[in-house]
């Protein structure tokens, strides 16, 4: 049951990767990582009730938080150099 | 009673795993960045819900199920703030939604990207 769903979330991972590879704008990328991120911590999640350890979940916990400040931190580093890049791949 | 907890939770984990597959291809086949987002972030939100949800049935009561609490509450805070944000820079920083009948350029499908 819980192998089912790991592997589900694979192939999901494989969507978001494939969509940051192929993402056009800048905003695509960012995108794809933080849908790749909240994954992850669905995969440890399972990871953890499939290996029966519990310690998985303190690790998904902070990955959340991690996701969110990592995603705020990139928006904002583009936020001002994000006039350049957006007209150069336009 | 066992067999009932292990069938519910199957049930939410596989309808869990569904939506975020479901989002995992809208992600991928959505022309505009503005549809991808709203693709991604909204299945994104619910299939992790509905997985986490399921997890919860299998913990039982025990220290487990607090931090499995806790990371659905963070994961639908978290989620729906990061996706705002992200329009929101989207938008800031020139890149227009594909209005309606006006597909041209192929690059993400924002014409007035300028």
């Amino acid at each position: 049951m819980f192998a089912i769903t790991a592997v589900a979330i694979l192939v999901v991972m494989a969507l978001a990767l494939a969509r940051a590879f192929l993402g056009p704008t800048l905003y695509d990328r960012i995108l794809a990582v933080n849908n790749f991120g909240t994954k992850t911590v669905l995969l440890l999640a399972v990871m953890g009730f499939l290996s029966g350890r519990p310690e998985f979940l303190d690790i998904a916990i902070v990955y959340v938080l991690i996701n969110f400040i990592s995603v705020i931190g990139i928006l904002r580093f583009f936020e001002y150099a994000g006039k350049k890049t957006a007209e150069e791949e336009a | 009673m066992a067999i009932l907890i292990d069938i519910i939770s199957w049930i939410l984990l596989l309808a869990g795993s569904f939506f975020c597959f479901t989002g995992g291809v809208g992600l991928l086949r959505f022309p505009d960045f503005f549809s991808r987002i709203h693709a991604a972030s909204l299945t994104d939100t619910l299939g992790a819900g509905l997985i986490l949800i399921g997890l919860m049935f299998q913990a039982g009561w025990g220290l487990v199920l607090p931090k499995l609490i806790l990371i659905l509450l963070f994961s639908a805070i978290t989620g729906t703030t990061a996706s705002h944000a992200m329009a929101k820079a989207a938008l800031k920083s020139g890149l227009q939604p594909q209005v309606v009948g006006s597909v041209k350029s192929e690059s993400g499908g924002a014409p007035s990207n300028s």
